[in-house]
């Protein structure tokens, strides 16, 4: 009985792990697609006029207020009318990656904006220029604030990628079904699945955990100073 | 004989929306002096300092740092770099040790080479009695040692003249002491520095003159014994008198 079980875990592998491999892909896709449009954003919020921070928080806070699978539904059936087409993976990875960075440009900007104002000023006082100053800086400390949250997203985006499932890419929880289809064993696949997205989420927050250690600055946080 | 003039302010006024922080203010520093500003707060003092270096850029008024105008230059990076300035919460690089808090503004801004960036550091370091703490972070030192990180780190861009915006404020009681000792020594080696502090006994022991602000305009300023024994202006005797109620006659 249980061994039956097992045999079909272990048969239905090989699939599963080929869907696991494009939920990997989408959450790669849509992470980066939220980095490259969350750092603007941030720097748009804190940095930019009036106009350019109410444009951001209006992104923001729609795409914050809408359900994913209600963005997806809309850029994958509804753009086409707009003579706008793309293809399920695209269309998921448009709708992960623009959600993401909602969230994202709200990560990067604290983790900004929690480097203190006089370090700005002493980086200028010192002759720097102000992108000077952010590179070497500002950017530093707020890449390692900016871990800890960004391993949260990075989590949230991986789970969020099952939602693809309903435009239809063949993902980790699509291949699942199909051999749900063919073998009438939902509560084994479904756990199979539930252990791999598991794994998955886990490996993300070790891998991202170990960074954070990495780059932690002494005196700062667990460490202790030695005052 | 007369020392060079590191530098000149004439007639400064400064506005944040209605609020006119900086009324005409005019001072002037030669070199190697040390002068003393004081005033309660909210007088402008901070918005003075920072006019200097053109953080906070005036809105009339010039400001010369020897002959050039700081107001209309047009690299005002290179200004920075000559003009030190100690902030009250010291405004040090949590992510780099201390010498590398020294050394980022001799490699970055001076494209400095890092083993003679590194060679200054230590000896900055050694001046304000640091040598053993160069590895150390920020989070890792008491405000006492900090505040010297910071006033090394200025020094060692081998500034004209230094600022310092109530460098002792934010520190414990006994950690004063080791801050100002440092200066002493600074104003004894023929820095010209501009200071704006509490520390009555260390403005009186040190400085050449004494600056009294109050509300964006200097009311009184002259050399200590006579700002402090023989006050011409009644508003800076009732100064002097809150001030000891509050401090004490303190300060190293
Ligand atoms: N960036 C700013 N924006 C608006 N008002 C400011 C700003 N900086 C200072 N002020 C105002 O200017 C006045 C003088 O401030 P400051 O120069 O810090 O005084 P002090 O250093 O003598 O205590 C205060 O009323 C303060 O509220
Ligand atoms: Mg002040």
């Amino acid at each position: 009985m249980v061994i039956d079980k097992l045999q079909l875990v272990w048969s239905s592998l090989p699939n599963l792990l080929e869907g696991a491999l494009v939920t990997i892909k989408l959450t790669i896709a849509g992470l980066g697609l939220g980095i490259i449009l969350g750092l603007p954003l941030a720097f748009g919020q804190i940095y930019g006029n009036y106009l350019i921070r109410g444009l951001v928080s209006v992104y923001e806070r729609v795409l914050r207020s809408i359900p994913l699978l209600v963005i997806l539904f809309l850029i994958f059936y509804g753009f086409p009318n707009a003579g706008i087409k793309f293809s399920p993976f695209i269309a998921a990875v448009l709708g992960i990656g623009l959600r993401s960075a909602a969230y994202q440009s709200q990560i990067y900007r604290g983790a900004i904006q929690s480097v203190s104002g006089t370090q700005m000023k002493a980086a200028l006082s010192l002759g720097m220029n102000r992108v000077q100053a952010f590179i070497y800086i500002i950017l530093p400390q707020a890449v390692r604030i900016a871990i800890p949250p960004f391993a949260n997203e990075a989590a949230i985006v991986l789970k969020d990628t099952s939602l693809a499932y309903a435009l239809g890419v063949i993902e980790l929880l699509r291949h699942g079904s199909y051999i749900i289809a063919t073998t009438f064993e939902p509560m084994t696949i479904y756990l199979t699945i539930a252990a791999i997205y598991f794994i998955m989420t886990v490996t993300i927050n070790t891998i991202l955990g170990k960074l954070e250690e990495r780059m932690k600055i002494p005196g700062i946080g667990v460490e202790g100073g030695s005052r | 004989m007369s020392k060079k003039e590191i530098l000149r302010i004439v007639d400064l006024h400064k506005s944040f929306g209605d609020n006119e922080v900086l009324k005409g203010i005019s001072l002037s520093l030669k070199q190697g002096e040390t002068k003393v500003v004081i005033g309660t707060s909210g007088t402008g003092k901070s918005t003075m300092l920072n006019n200097i270096n053109m953080l906070i850029p005036p809105d009339k008024g010039h400001i010369y740092l020897e002959d050039v105008d700081v107001t209309t230059t047009h690299d005002i990076s290179r200004i920075r770099q000559q003009i030190g300035f100690v902030f009250q919460d010291f405004g040090l690089f949590d992510h780099l040790t201390a010498k590398g808090n020294i050394m980022i503004g001799l490699t970055k801004v001076k494209k400095m080479k890092k083993s003679e960036a590194e060679e200054l550091a230590m000896f900055e370091l050694e001046r304000v009695g640091l040598q053993d703490f160069a590895d150390s972070y920020p989070a890792q030192l008491s405000g006492g040692q900090k505040q010297r990180v910071g006033i090394a780190r200025a020094l060692a861009m081998q500034p004209k003249l230094i600022l310092f915006d109530e460098p002792t404020s934010a520190l414990d009681p006994e950690l004063i002491g080791e801050v100002l000792t440092v200066m002493r020594d600074l104003a004894r080696e023929g820095m010209t520095m501009l200071i704006v502090t509490h520390e009555m006994g260390f403005a009186k022991s040190v400085s050449d003159e004494i600056i009294f602000m109050e509300n964006g305009k200097i009311v009184e300023q002259g050399p200590p014994e006579q700002l402090f024994n023989n006050p011409r202006e009644e508003r800076t005797k009732e100064f002097l008198f809150k001030l000891n109620e509050l401090y004490g006659e303190g300060g190293a």
